[in-house]
């Protein structure tokens, strides 16, 4: 079989099957019992970190990040 | 800053920008055209300055012995400069649209003695460019150094390589922008930039792409938030939409024309791939990672529905990247081909509409503040577009509706009000909530005139969308009508004749346009000139 043919077999049969089989489950997870209490969690993420502190990182002590100050 | 240039980096850096200097000297000698000559004029003036720059930092001895702090907190200062590239860059976009629309409308504005650099045809993809790249590019990148940083609570990664990301880009659109008025172009609509624009492109964008990841991946929330996901989905995509339509084979390394590597039809596909997915991944998945922070946060209250967001996010990727074909209708892709792409065309209104919606029932229970808030007014009014536009261009890809609109000003039309209306209007929402944040002010420095600013944006667009309906589904008509024999009854420039009142309507609505675009740059500079602020205090963390 020629190489387009076979491409264009493969795209309309399998990789189209899986490609729906993905988004369809993609769906599902997000409708999955036990989402809620994570999505509302997710969703107020937007609220949580105005102000100018980040919590601090756990790393090893002498990790210098080589960086600029603000303008 | 003098400490990352004790002894060897520093010298490294030196002979790096000295060899950039030097090569871009020797281009300049060997350059076959303007366009090029000028570009490696102007890198190698930029390589000399930072290597002058470079030198005057360099510590005399050994320089200081000890790391300088680690910065803590958010690194805005990329930001606040991207906030004001994007203004500047707007205005400078919507002057140049302006002033085309009145070219069309009076030709003579192709004035004489500017020929050839300032005709419609040089003028028009610097227009197209300075309004998606350099207006819709900047606020990208500028909103989404913001909206990842508080919704990851991480400072960005890479240290200054967010500050290269946001000169590069302006050197990138400065190189783009004056190779098109000195004659530099691909001739392919929204990747216009020749080679060595594309391949700075490139590295800008994986830079950039570094760095959003990097925060993402220091983050201190367990989740992703959905508009980091959008932001993401645009930048991932971006790069390779970019790569693959800009394969191309440079006639000379000294000159700036190159060849493309497709040839025909699979070029057009190739472009219309791209092309379409500009749209769906620049202009709308990353503006839609705009939506799902500043929306909320303007309205203090979260979005809708979280569930339905995710289900945006994959339907519209899924979607979106199929669309391309229906731009060549009744061209010599195959058959199949068009309709793959129409059908995907029509599915996606479904995610469009969801999206708009969960968008606009954010607001559920705070309506009010559509009357109150002009911020509020401006993201409402942005997702109205958005609901508008994506109904308008499903509809536009049906084979039969093309048939009618391709290749008149409908598809102008349906192109502004998406990027008027959605694109801008989000974006100066956006701009209207950042300026007082990172200047620290309280608010804007005039709020009736952003509500000024609102209405003769959302008047300009009527003018524009409307005219352009009316002239693009008359010069339709007009060229498929047929007299009693089967002979077209109108020439080409019967439908020009007849085209010329809504074209003054539609630079009229352009110039409305400008005006408030003007005016929000007024208020920004009030707002952070404004002497009664008080000063934003940093205040060290941990």
């Amino acid at each position: 079989m020629e190489t387009y043919s076979f491409l264009r077999y493969l795209a309309d049969s399998w990789v189209l099957l899986i490609l729906t089989g993905i988004f369809l489950g993609v769906i599902v997870w997000a409708f999955r019992p036990g989402s809620r209490a994570m999505h509302d969690d997710a969703a107020a993420v937007p609220f949580r970190h105005d102000d100018d502190t980040i919590p601090p990182r756990h790393r090893a002590t002498g990790d210098v990040t080589k960086g600029q100050p603000d303008v | 800053m003098s400490y990352y240039l004790r002894g060897p980096s520093g010298y490294a850096l030196l002979a790096a920008l000295g060899l950039i200097a030097l090569a871009s000297a020797i281009a300049a000698n060997f350059a076959r055209d303007l366009a090029y000559l000028v570009h490696a004029l102007l890198i190698m003036a930029v390589a000399a300055g930072l290597f002058v720059a470079t030198m005057r930092a360099m510590p005399v001895d050994d320089g200081p012995a000890v790391a300088p702090p680690r910065p803590t907190g958010y690194m805005d200062g990329p930001i606040r400069y991207g906030v004001i590239a994007t203004a500047f860059w707007g205005v400078v976009g919507f002057l140049a649209g302006t002033y085309i629309a009145f070219q069309l409308a009076f030709p003579a504005l192709n004035i004489e003695w500017a020929q050839p650099y300032a005709n419609f045809g040089r003028l028009r993809p610097l227009h197209t460019s300075a309004v998606i790249f350099a207006f819709g590019g900047n606020a990208l990148i500028a909103t989404s150094f913001y909206v990842v940083q508080r919704t990851s609570a991480a400072r960005l990664w890479g240290g200054p390589a967010a500050w290269f990301v946001f000169w590069g880009y302006q050197l990138f659109i400065v190189l783009a922008a004056t190779g098109y008025l000195l004659g530099a172009t691909q001739s392919k609509e929204y990747a216009e930039p020749e080679w060595y624009v594309d391949i700075w492109l490139t590295i800008v964008w994986l830079t950039y792409l570094a760095v959003f990841m990097g925060t993402i991946i220091n983050r201190r929330e367990r989740h992703i938030y959905v508009a980091n996901w959008f932001y993401l989905a645009f930048i991932v995509t971006v790069a390779m939409l970019h790569v693959v339509n800009n394969l191309s084979i440079p006639v000379s390394i000294f000159g700036s024309k190159s060849v493309q590597v497709f040839a025909g039809v699979q070029d057009a596909m190739t472009q219309w791939w791209y092309g379409h997915n500009a749209v769906g991944f620049f202009l709308t998945a990353g503006f839609l990672g705009m939506m799902y922070y500043f929306v909320p946060k303007q309205a203090g209250r979260p979005v809708y529905s979280y569930k339905l967001s995710i289900i945006h996010f994959w339907a519209l990727i899924f979607l979106y990247i199929w669309a391309g074909p229906h731009h060549l209708h009744y061209t010599a892709l195959p058959d199949w081909a068009a309709t793959l792409g129409m059908v995907f065309s029509i599915i996606l209104w479904m995610p469009s509409w969801g999206g708009m919606i969960n968008g606009l029932m954010t607001l559920q229970g705070a309506w009010d503040k559509i009357r109150t808030d002009p911020i509020i007014r401006m993201f409402v009014a942005s997702l109205a577009f958005y609901g508008m536009s994506t109904f308008e261009g499903p509809m536009m890809s049906i084979r039969a509706v093309n048939s009618l609109s391709h290749y008149t000003d409908w598809t102008i039309g349906h192109v502004h009000s998406g990027a008027l209306g959605w694109n801008g209007m989000i974006t100066f929402g956006a701009l209207y909530f950042l300026t007082p944040k990172l200047w620290g002010r309280k608010q804007m420095y005039s709020m009736s005139a952003i509500n000024a600013h609102f209405w003769l944006a959302t008047i300009g667009i009527v003018l524009y969308a409307s005219s352009m309906w009316v002239t693009g589904i008359m010069e339709g008509l007009m060229w498929r009508e047929v007299d009693a024999n089967g002979f077209l009854v109108n020439s080409f420039a019967d439908t020009v004749d007849a085209k010329f009142p809504m074209y003054v309507v539609r630079a009229v609505g352009g110039a409305l346009y400008v005006a408030g675009g003007i005016i929000m740059v007024w208020n920004m500079w009030m707002t952070i000139r404004d002497p009664r602020a008080v000063a934003v205090v940093a205040t060290p963390a941990e």
